[in-house]
């Protein structure tokens, strides 16, 4: 499989009142037209590595260290002006919300037809046409009618499907998804997620959809990326992470999901919270909270251990799980 | 509360005065309808939030709301609360109405709120201690009381007194603070904890954590817990009995397995085959069902769902079906294909007597 996106060694840190080490030594890659996920907690870094892969990060408080390469192109030396090509054409971006991604003073026919004409060189009306067969694959009942309204005058799961619409209008390569389903009502959120999932095989996109939710990860994403304080610590097929995971975290989270849990019965708790990152990670960041951890786990950086073809884990006792097999 | 191994003193529970039988608390015809303002010559339009909503909560009972966004659940809550005034109907604390045999501050004493912005319901320029402290010192207790009362319970639910006490609500994370939360509600001793959408905003690891706490604090403390969320899988795992409510208005209820196992309303069917898949080998494949909840300003007439609903027939959009028995376990749901001889043609027949 050729890799869409390649990330190697991704550090980013947020300077300022406080230093937050948000992204540490982050390995990724993309295959075409495959859906990755990025699952961990708030604070885990997942957002931040999305925003990182199209530069959304503000320039003045953010240092980025690393390689990232999307399409044989090396992102963090694009310049202003690549870089505005680059969103949207190759790769573009669906937000949580879209009452706040969408720009409430234009329309949305007004909104698709502006990024069309401006990537594609087309003319206002052909956008406009374009629009109009945007918004119909992406089922939007009585299309012609909805090219006229403002963000405001339409529900929640609308809103988000015409934000999908802008998003692929100019049929990038590569969809970040960031949480797109999660203010979402339940009966709209698996409407969405079945909506991408076509569209993915349609378009033959590739995918990265960020996520808190195990159960919209199983529901959309061929591999898995598990994140706890900025770093990867598991990823392999969404089959092996769910069904049996290695990191004791990946464990922990998975085993914490209250899906099918017995009434009366105790939930299992990851106890102890998350590091707050104010500084770069040289032990292993979930020790602390494991019930595992050994003396070797505070001396240093775990290894990636590659556990099978296509899963590491960043946990030594990954290592005993290479070597019984 | 006889088994509380509490050291320092708590403020006197509400007295039990309808023993075992008499349900804690007990809802009917509750509605609240906000007026929403127009144009100047638009006609008035209502928002229907509760309509028509009765139930009873039991002694030591588990009770969960689940529905989606607009669905009055919240607006229930508040209601219970005194919050806001309702239009009509009655809520009978433990067989006393307010403004009749028990004062609004009684029934705040008994019943008491958690909410789901842990932030926005902590007074940020008060400490924790403080903050839990506030309430029992309104109720008369002296400021060293209330202090020590508020350190034990920090340490009931699971906050070390001599690290947290004085920290402000913004040096704390999401799930300390919505134990900050819980341990204010119980400073002053109630006996009903409504909890809306208390876990919605934690991280999975510590929504397990804290609902592990409110099931210790139930034993410990004797509590009966009205339980909102939109998350069925939480509700399933913490309620005795479930109400599923629809654009203000509940379309079933009944004990959560019988509501889990055999859903009667198409409404409660379709939440619940929402619920992403947990199987990676059998992903949902068609949506249950298509569009958004309507706005509830003017709602649809009849029964509510009909617009969404695959099964409707006229009779539906002519007059709302009432929630009605469907087995002897105290299982109801308000539609007519649940109704023996309602005249929908999936209806059972109408028993012989």
């Amino acid at each position: 499989m050729t890799k869409l996106v390649d990330i190697s060694g991704l550090n980013i840190r947020f300077t300022g009142e406080r230093t937050v080490y948000a992204v540490n030594d982050l390995n990724l890659s993309l295959g075409d037209g495959e859906v990755l996920g990025l699952l961990g907690e708030s604070g885990s870094g997942k957002s931040v590595t999305l925003r990182a892969l199209m530069r959304l990060l503000p320039k003045k408080r953010t240092q980025i260290s690393g390689k990232v390469n999307v399409m044989g192109r090396d992102v963090l030396a694009m310049n202003d002006e690549e870089l505005s090509s680059f969103r949207g054409q190759t790769v573009s971006m669906i937000f949580q919300e879209p009452a706040l991604a969408l720009d409430p003073v234009y329309t949305i026919g007004a909104q698709i037809a502006e990024s069309v004409a401006r990537h594609e060189g087309k003319s206002f009306a052909e956008g406009r046409a374009r629009a109009l067969e945007m918004l119909e694959v992406v089922r939007i009942p009585s299309a012609k009618r909805r090219l006229d309204a403002y963000p405001h005058e339409m529900s929640g799961g609308m809103r988000q499907r015409a934000m999908i619409a802008l998003a692929l209008a100019c049929r990038p390569k590569i969809l970040l998804a960031d949480e797109p389903t999660t203010a979402l009502d339940a009966t709209v959120q698996i409407q969405i997620l079945l909506l991408l999932r076509e569209l993915q095989r349609e378009f033959g996109m590739s995918v990265i959809f960020v996520t808190h939710d195990i159960g919209v990860a199983i529901e959309i994403c061929d591999r898995v990326a598990v994140m706890y304080a900025g770093q990867i610590v598991e990823q392999g097929s969404l089959r092996d992470i769910v069904r049996s995971p290695v990191h004791p975290y990946a464990k922990g989270l998975l085993a914490s999901t209250i899906h099918g849990a017995k009434r009366g019965a105790r939930l299992e708790t990851i106890p102890g919270t998350p590091p707050s990152l104010s500084e770069r990670p040289h032990t292993c960041s979930f020790a602390p909270r494991c019930k595992l951890a050994e003396p070797r786990c505070v001396e240093q950086l775990p290894p990636n251990v590659e556990v099978g073809p296509g899963r590491v884990a960043r946990c030594v006792l990954a290592e005993a799980v290479t070597a019984r097999s | 509360m006889s088994e509380t191994n509490i050291s320092v003193a708590m403020l006197e529970p509400v007295e039990d005065v309808g023993g075992v039988a008499q349900p804690l608390l007990q809802v009917n015809g509750l509605t609240k309808h906000f007026p929403v303002r127009g144009g100047l010559f638009a006609a008035k339009r209502t928002v229907r939030a509760v309509d028509n909503v009765s139930f009873t909560v039991a002694k030591g009972e588990t009770v969960g709301i689940v529905g989606e966004s607009g669905c009055g659940k919240s607006t229930t809550a508040r209601l219970l609360m005194h919050l806001m005034p309702r239009d009509t109907g009655d809520i009978i604390y433990d067989g006393m109405s307010v403004g009749q045999s028990l004062s609004l501050r009684e029934l705040r004493r008994g019943m008491q709120m958690v909410f789901q912005d842990s932030y926005a319901s902590l007074n940020p320029r008060l400490t924790i201690e403080e903050s839990i402290a506030f309430g029992p010192k309104v109720h008369g207790m002296a400021d060293g009381a209330a202090r020590a009362l508020a350190r034990e319970l920090l340490g009931k639910v699971g906050l070390v007194p001599a690290n947290f006490a004085n920290r402000y609500p913004h040096e704390i994370s999401g799930g300390q603070r919505q134990r900050v939360n819980i341990a204010r509600a119980l400073a002053l001793s109630p006996r009903l904890v409504i909890l809306d959408e208390a876990v919605s905003a934690l991280d999975k690891s510590v929504e397990a954590q804290v609902l592990n706490l409110l099931a210790d604090l139930k034993r410990e403390f004797g509590l009966t817990y009205l339980f909102i969320s939109h998350d069925l899988n939480v509700v399933r795992y913490i309620s005795d009995r479930v109400l599923v409510m629809y654009l203000g208005e509940v379309v079933e209820l009944g004990p959560v397995d019988q509501v889990w196992d055999s859903p009667a309303h198409p409404y409660t069917r379709a939440l619940l085959a929402a619920m992403p898949s947990s199987d990676p080998d059998s992903r949902t494949e068609k949506p249950p069902i298509t569009g958004d909840p309507p706005n509830p300003i003017d709602p649809p007439s009849g029964c509510r769902f009909h617009t969404r609903c695959a099964f409707a027939e006229p009779l539906c959009a002519n007059a709302a079906p009432k929630l009605t028995a469907v087995d002897r376990m105290g299982h109801e749901a308000a539609c007519y294909m649940a109704i023996p001889g309602s005249g929908h043609s999936r209806a059972p027949r109408e028993e012989i007597a």
